[in-house]
């Protein structure tokens, strides 16, 4: 069962890795966004050029029953283009935010993807048989001419190649002025919200050409502009609820059965500040950059720059859970914001029985928090470790002092190269962890 | 900084220009990297945060979040260098005391209403942007660009503006953060009749008169980068 015996009784193997090998990295390759569908079966990545690629499950062999199917190209597509907004003169960008799966209702599959400005819903199909046989249509396509049909037949379907098709099947846009960093379906599968830095829309699936503002913190006078909307989700299980985070720290809860306009919320979530870890850097370490809900609908988690943080809903004034990602870089906090790696936003996880969360940290660790043992691992997405089957070697970080063998100093740290997001499967102890330009998938060694 | 499609632009060369913005940093002594902040910012913390405003402004589109925490930080970093009667003397360093005073002095107003005004401008560029909202979605980019010219005068003013503040030094930079810069007459009869907002903020009544040669330089620098940004054409 996944989750069972948490995280430091998985062992975690190696199982793929997919993306160029070579450190020269293509700006378009690098990876924006990781998400698995509601099964499992597909995984879906966006990266700033635009892309999504798709990859499928394959059906699990029998025989060789204690591996489960490797992830493979199912489908890759241009998802967003470039564009030229001639308004303001500016170049959006075609990086894709975030990708978020609709539940399969039919044998088609849906998912939406957003760049900074517009949000696209994809239907991605398969084809594996085509009509033969037309009357007035040679094999080729080319038509024939009328007057040579003697005979009529009804044409048939046959097998061919499969082939995977996406379309794009609606386009939803100009309707966010700021950069839309958040995409979040509806529990009625229905609707869903899109949430920039300082506005949320709901919108039907269906209607294109309009849709209805819910939150907007921009002030009157921009000069009191002091805080933005950094991550919002609606709630699994209450269509009428969601949240939002924001770069103070504060998690907002929404009902909208109390307002048309979501401004004043329900619950107010924040944990007051430690006074003794004050510096001038508390706020900008305390945005929120990632918030996500448990799969039960009671928890929800937040990611800021040094912590995750488990809240039950029904508690606001402090999280119930709080666990260190990388205390180590505290005393480096200057250091971090000279160099803009303080204002990395980083996601995080959880497993689907809700047992474990993860996320990512920089030199390419990740870490993942078991909530009942309370105990933590931390591992690497690094091609040294890709044999198969393989279990990866805890890394462990040495804060000060002198260095334990295996041990990696703080200063030794690759600060380029930072694991932003992760993904795990919703039914089985398998993830997905993006490097800059790389997906790794793991997997746990036995069933 | 339009990227032609198809281009892989790599990644290390992005990431050496804005290192070398910032890396001339690392030569001084770092005061600022004690755990516990001292009771008053150092002054290279403060000038850090005002690069990173600066070079956050620069940028075509500011990414507002990035722009909101360097701005709260550096308005956190200044309060906390308001010398009060009651504090022991701070070491700074020796050269610092004159330009610290005149920074602080006129930096708290002249920051905050070059910030909201520029905050105001982007917010004007929106109600604008609003108004023919229910278009077909699958429409080209560009859309009605009937107000188009004036505030695309005012963004494209904010750039050779923010960008000719950092070559002055550093007390001629916050003289020189006068909102009456972006405000200015000179502008305002194309683009008064289409800004709809009535308040104007606080910056616009403590406007000044342009000095001539004010006035002059900030010509020279827009007629000169508009020459070396827009091919010869018609229309322009």
């Amino acid at each position: 069962m996944a989750g069972a015996g948490g995280g430091n009784d998985i062992q975690w193997c190696f199982s793929q890795v997919k993306g160029a090998v070579d450190d020269d990295v293509a700006e378009a390759d690098i990876i924006s966004t990781v998400e698995f569908n509601h099964s499992g079966e597909l995984l879906a990545t966006g990266d700033k050029g635009g892309r999504v690629v798709i990859f499928q499950q394959e059906q699990e062999n029998k025989i060789q029953s204690h591996s489960r199917g490797e992830y493979n190209v199912y489908s890759t597509f241009q998802s967003h283009e470039p564009e030229f907004d001639y308004l303001k003169s500016l170049e959006i960008e075609e990086k894709i935010n975030k990708i978020r799966w609709l539940p399969q209702k039919n044998a088609a599959q849906f998912l939406l993807s957003t760049n900074d400005k517009t949000i696209k819903l994809w239907k991605i199909s398969e084809r594996d048989k085509r009509p033969e046989g037309y009357n007035l249509k040679e094999e080729d396509g080319r038509y024939r001419d009328p007057t040579t049909v003697t005979t009529l037949r009804v044409p048939v379907f046959r097998p061919m190649d499969l082939m995977v098709e996406a379309s794009p099947r609606r386009i939803f846009a100009n309707a966010h002025t700021y950069h839309i960093n958040s995409i979040s379906i509806n529990s009625d599968y229905e609707t869903y919200l899109s949430a920039d830095d300082l506005r949320i829309n709901l919108w039907h699936l269906e209607i294109t050409d309009r849709s209805f503002n819910i939150v907007d913190i921009k002030p009157a006078n921009m000069e009191e502009l002091t805080e933005v909307i950094t991550a919002a989700e609606f709630h699994p299980n209450s269509c009428n609820t969601f949240v939002y985070s924001s770069s103070k720290g504060t998690i907002r809860l929404c009902d909208m059965r109390a307002s048309a306009l979501c401004d004043r919320h329900s619950k107010l979530f924040e944990e007051p500040e430690d006074p003794s870890n004050r510096s001038f850097f508390s706020e900008i370490i305390s945005s929120i950059s990632d918030v996500k809900f448990s799969h039960s609908g009671r928890y929800m988690m937040t990611r800021d720059y040094l912590s995750v943080k488990i809240w039950d809903l029904n508690m606001e004034n402090r999280p119930v859970e709080t666990y260190q990602v990388h205390e180590y870089l505290r005393s480096k906090l200057c250091s971090l914001y000279e160099n803009d790696c303080i204002f990395d936003k980083f996601e995080c996880c959880w497993n689907g029985s809700d047992s474990v969360v993860m996320t990512g940290s920089y030199n390419n660790f990740f870490r993942m928090f078991d909530r009942n043992t309370k105990r933590d691992i931390t591992l690497e997405a690094s091609r040294e470790n890709n044999k198969p089957r393989t279990v990866l070697k805890p890394r462990k970080v040495c804060a000060s002092g002198k260095r334990k063998k295996d041990e990696i100093s703080v200063d030794s740290l690759d600060f380029n190269k930072k694991i932003l997001h992760t993904a795990w499967h919703p039914k089985e102890n398998i993830i997905a962890v993006a490097t800059t330009n790389n997906l790794y998938i793991f997997q746990d060694k036995g069933n | 900084m339009m990227l032609s499609k198809g281009l892989k632009r790599k990644r290390e060369e992005e990431e050496k220009e804005a290192l070398a913005v910032d890396s001339w940093w690392l030569d001084q002594g770092h005061p600022a990297a004690a755990q516990t902040p001292p009771p008053v910012a150092s002054s290279s913390l403060f000038d850090l945060s005002v690069l990173k405003l600066h070079h956050s402004l620069r940028q075509s589109e500011p990414d507002l979040r990035h722009l909101v925490l360097v701005v709260n930080t550096l308005r956190r970093i200044q309060a906390s260098m308001v010398p009060a009667t009651a504090l022991p003397p701070v070491p700074i360093q020796p050269t610092v005391p004159t330009v610290a005073d005149s920074l602080l002095s006129s930096s708290d107003a002249g920051l905050s209403a070059s910030v909201a005004s520029l905050l105001e401008d982007l917010s004007h560029i929106e109600d604008l942007n609003q108004a023919p909202q229910l278009q077909a979605d699958e429409g080209p980019p560009g859309r009605s660009v009937g107000g188009a010219p004036p505030n695309l005068g005012a963004l494209d003013l904010l750039g050779p503006a923010t960008s000719c503040l950092l070559e002055d030094g550093l007390e001629g930079l916050f003289e020189d953060i006068d909102t009456s810069m972006y405000d200015s007459e000179l502008w305002a009869p194309a683009s008064e009749g289409l800004k709809p907002s009535p308040e104007n903020g606080p910056a616009k009544d403590e406007t000044p008169e342009l000095d001539e040669a004010e006035l002059d330089y900030l010509m020279d620098v827009l007629v000169g980068t508009q020459a070396l940004e827009r091919p010869p054409g018609p229309g322009r």
